[in-house]
């Protein structure tokens, strides 16, 4: 089945889920809550966006430049850089070092990155013993499920749901209390830190002045991912970086604001290098891979480069309305919501993932709640028109050029009013059937009746 | 002033009534109205399906019917926005870029025209009904316009607005992506339906028929009564 | 050629085209054309006074249920950590050499694991509390700013199930770019390999979005600020 087939047949499964509509939709109601009182808590909103978005641009702008700096400040405390183009590359790098250490396990902080390069698997695949620490994300891993959401991953779940999950996976006793269940991964967790060989960790903001990554979390796991294991990986984009480290001061709030309403999440940190000398914790090696994944691509068409800009925050995907209505899964992508929506087509083939563009109202809830002000709609329309261009649906094409035919010829435009109006009638009979040429509107909704006197006729007669 | 009407294709047909309040309430101001007849469409419907060549032979059409026009009116949200937003990026590096910059300066959303431009909000309009606003995405989004319609709603004699808390939500209507993803449109109707029928109103009512319409569909198949309503009707209901 | 010389030089030939500034219209200066200024004047905002300041800290430290407690004296200081002990019957405690630890650590008679020297993961694992001091807090946002030099390395604050902060009271700063300029300051020619800024203990939300604490790093934050 092709990928809008399926995108279709999963919305229609998903839409016709009441139960799911409602849980997701109280959920981001109570996320709304809490992001406009921290957006409020900000002396002036709208200036912190715009200067977000001018620093992201000029990060992006300069990414060459950027990067250089970040790799050379990293590489001169220790740390070893890699660069892959594919993911094919990024994923024989980590083996490469996995093989390397000999290692048997590895335990992974949240990163959106490894999903995109099907890391798991392959460290999987190679033998290794791979644990997710983040609990949405060991949710879905022990569910055998992609993150439902960039920032949430296992937001669609009921905690009935987890604690089967958890009896099932981890054996542990039936509870429906949040508390005892997050408890039960802690307990779970603990001893994989202190035994994994290995520590993945992704990154928020790459920081080229003084070669930082920043990891920004709630739980500690990041955290201790990055102080326990003697080996530590990281993998990020390339278009994550910021160009001064004191841009923090409001990237952090920001992202926070954004992604949970939280004024700051509870640990945001700064890695620079591996153990330095004289320090007694954390890995002794210490690689970071930066990932291109046809982000150069993205890069490229000017047009839509600010896409690049994005800090993951998740905010776009939580007041789109489409997202809403039929979840993350349904999108079959790593990252679902407009932002996805808009980068897909770039990184996984136009023609492939266009209908993720046409799955639109164009309503543009998205464009005005992004922090860094990407113009996310107009993007979807951009690979409409760029889709269309490329390969034109000889259907579509068709029909749109008959329209435009008649809409340039007035009087033949108003026949086909009269016609319409005249047959309208008839089209009662077959309502919503296969027969009803409108039944793609007419199986949910009635179509208003065509006016008796149109304005055009009424504009005449008063004359 | 002499204002020329632009009447998208779907008022024409469906909803005359909004294009004729909007014709009463600008000559009870004291304006000639002129609505030019050759125009049929805006080409919103080949525009927002990525067919921009088709898109710009029906614009191309529109652009000399309004090159003279004083100031433009438009009933709806969306084709404002594309005569406003959207042209100047179609005739992009084409012959007709100037004209579509210039039309687009003199263009106006109808509510919009009538508070920030006439600086009227008091019509003598009655209408004694709980009504609740829907704001359609291209004229709240694309055109920015919020405030006017309820300044206007303000004034009219016995109305009470009530406010739905997915006011700013999509209806789920978009134009062809309502018959291309018709689950999704539907599913997004019924949250905008759900939200306007807990604040009890007797009538929903936009500046955007093309979101009534969709909204109209579903609450009559679902045998709901309320009803919908254009925001000149409203205005022009003595 | 290399990766690295691949990605760079596609990068190089993709810039070649120019992008237009968000929010400008194509016609504003992009940001990089102008020194910009901090983002002080945006963020939340923070009182004047010390004494506001150390309130909106305590209010900050409260919303996110961490016990900020403020002493007029290390012997106040002393005997609330005494009492810590007692409540939550520790038997054994990480923690580090400096200058406020030095002075306190001692009166809780209890073996203490330094973590400021080659140390053993699972015994630390095994530590009722860790014990630190930090960098500096700061009242904008209620955090501890601690790094790996400041803090007995990158365990000791997130690995034990309460972390204990001692703190001076000059160590309050204003704002996020205070802390950051403190930073600059006094690491800029050799940061620590780790600066981490904590806010409240560790929690998550993963489950039905309902906030519950300690999920991977302490269930409790102490700050003892003196």
């Amino acid at each position: 089945m092709s990928f809008v087939s399926q995108f279709k047949a999963q919305a229609q499964v998903m839409t016709g889920d009441l139960r799911h509509r409602k849980f997701i939709r109280r959920a981001l109601r109570n996320y709304e809550t809490v992001r406009d009182a921290r957006k409020a808590s900000f002396q002036d909103w709208p200036g912190a966006r715009q200067r977000a978005a001018e620093t992201k641009w000029q990060a992006v702008n300069h990414l060459d430049q950027h990067l250089e700096q970040f790799a050379a400040k990293l590489e001169s405390r220790g740390t070893k850089v890699h660069w892959a183009t594919t993911a094919a590359q990024a994923r024989e790098i980590i083996l490469k070092i996995v093989h390397d250490k000999q290692a048997k396990s590895v335990i992974k902080s949240k990163a959106m990155t490894s999903e995109e390069i099907h890391l798991n698997d392959a460290l999987e695949h190679a033998g290794l013993n791979v644990v997710e620490s983040d609990l949405g994300e060991l949710i879905v891993q022990l569910r055998k499920e992609t993150p439902y959401h960039i920032v949430f991953p296992s937001m669609h779940l009921t905690r009935d749901e987890i604690s089967e999950l958890f009896q099932r996976e981890l054996g542990a006793a039936a509870t429906n209390d949040p508390e005892e269940l997050t408890m039960i991964a802690r307990r779970a967790l603990r001893k994989k830190y202190l035994t994994a060989d290995i520590g993945i960790t992704g990154a928020n903001f790459a920081i080229a002045e003084t070669g930082m990554i920043s990891i920004t979390e709630n739980e500690g796991n990041a955290r201790l991912t990055a102080a326990l294991p003697k080996t530590m990986i990281s993998l990020l984009g390339i278009e994550k970086v910021l160009p001064r480290m004191d841009d923090l001061a409001l990237f952090l709030p920001l992202l926070a604001t954004m992604g949970t309403g939280q004024q700051l999440t509870c640990y945001n940190t700064l890695y620079s290098g591996p153990r330095q000398p004289g320090e007694t914790d954390g890995p002794e090696e210490w690689h970071v891979v930066l990932l291109d994944n046809h982000r150069t691509e993205l890069l490229a068409d000017a047009e839509q480069r600010d896409a690049l800009h994005c800090i993951r925050c998740g905010a776009c995907l939580n007041v789109c309305p489409i997202f809403r209505n039929v979840g993350g899964h349904t999108y079959g992508t790593t990252y679902s919501g407009p932002i996805g929506s808009v980068i897909t087509p770039h990184l996984r083939g136009l023609q492939e993932w266009k209908h993720l563009s046409s799955a639109s109202s164009l309503c543009g809830a998205c464009t005005e709640t992004c922090p860094v002000k990407i113009d996310l709609h107009h993007h979807l329309l951009q690979n409409r028109r760029n889709a269309a261009k490329q390969k034109p649906s000889f259907g579509e094409q068709t029909a749109f050029k008959l329209f435009a035919f008649a809409a340039n010829r007035p009087t033949l435009w108003n026949f086909g009013m009269t016609m319409a109006r005249i047959f309208q009638p008839l089209q009662g009979a077959v309502k919503g059937s296969m027969l009803d040429p409108a039944k793609a509107w007419t199986k949910t909704r009635d179509l208003p009746p065509i006016a008796p006197e149109s304005f055009k006729a009424w504009w005449r007669n008063r004359k | 002033m002499t204002v020329t009407l632009f009447i998208p294709c779907f008022v024409d047909a469906l909803f005359p009534r909004a294009g004729i309040s909007m014709v009463e309430i600008l000559e009870r101001l004291g304006h000639k109205v002129v609505f030019p007849e050759a125009i049929t469409c805006c080409g919103q419907p080949p525009f927002n399906s990525g067919y921009w060549d088709e898109a710009r032979t029906v614009a191309a059409k529109v652009l000399p019917q309004l090159a003279n026009a004083e100031a433009v009116v438009i009933g709806s949200g969306s084709c404002g926005a594309m005569l406003k937003v959207f042209y100047p990026q179609l005739f992009e590096n084409t012959p007709q870029a100037a004209l579509a910059k210039q039309i687009s300066g003199r263009t106006w959303e109808f509510s919009d025209f009538l508070v920030s431009q006439l600086g009227v909000t008091d019509l003598g309009a009655k209408f004694p009904h709980k009504v609740t606003f829907h704001d359609g995405c291209h004229g709240l989004r694309e055109l920015g316009i919020k405030k006017s319609p309820r300044a206007l709603l303000g004034k009219v004699n016995g109305l009470e607005l009530v406010e739905m808390s997915e006011a700013e939500t999509c209806c789920g209507f978009g134009g062809t992506f309502a018959a291309k993803f018709p689950m999704i449109s539907t599913a997004m109707g019924e949250v905008k339906c759900a939200s306007a029928v807990e604040t009890s109103a007797e009538y929903i009512v936009s500046n955007d028929s093309s979101c009534l319409m969709h909204i109209q569909g579903l609450l009559s198949r679902q045998g709901n009564p309320l009803k919908t309503i254009h925001l000149a009707e409203v205005l022009n209901q003595r | 050629m290399s990766e690295r010389e691949n990605i760079l030089g596609r990068i190089r030939e993709a810039l070649k085209v120019g992008a237009l500034v968000p929010g400008l219209h194509g016609h504003g200066q992009p940001a990089s054309a102008s020194p910009l200024s901090s983002p002080r004047q945006w963020l939340p905002k923070v009182g004047d006074s010390f004494d506001e300041q150390l309130a909106l800290f305590a209010k900050n430290a409260a919303e996110l249920k961490a016990d900020f407690q403020l002493f007029k004296s290390a012997d106040e200081a002393r005997q609330a950590i005494n009492s810590l002990r007692d409540k939550e019957k520790w038997q054994r405690v990480g923690g580090h050499s400096g200058d406020l630890t030095d002075a306190i650590c001692p009166t809780l008679n209890l073996p203490l694991l330094r973590t400021d020297r080659p140390y053993d993961v699972h015994e630390l694992e095994a530590c009722d509390a860790g014990i630190s001091e930090c960098d500096a807090l700061i009242a904008q946002t209620g955090t501890v700013l601690v790094t790996n030099r400041s803090a007995g390395g990158r365990a000791l604050s997130v690995l034990p199930p309460h972390h204990v902060v001692l703190a001076r009271r000059d160590q309050l700063v204003a704002d996020l770019p205070a802390a950051f300029a403190l930073l600059q300051q006094r690491y800029a020619t050799n940061y620590p390999s780790m600066i981490s800024f904590i806010t409240g203990p560790s929690r998550t939300g993963d489950i039905e979005r309902i906030m519950v604490l300690g999920a991977h790093g302490p269930k409790k934050l102490t700050i003892i600020c003196f």
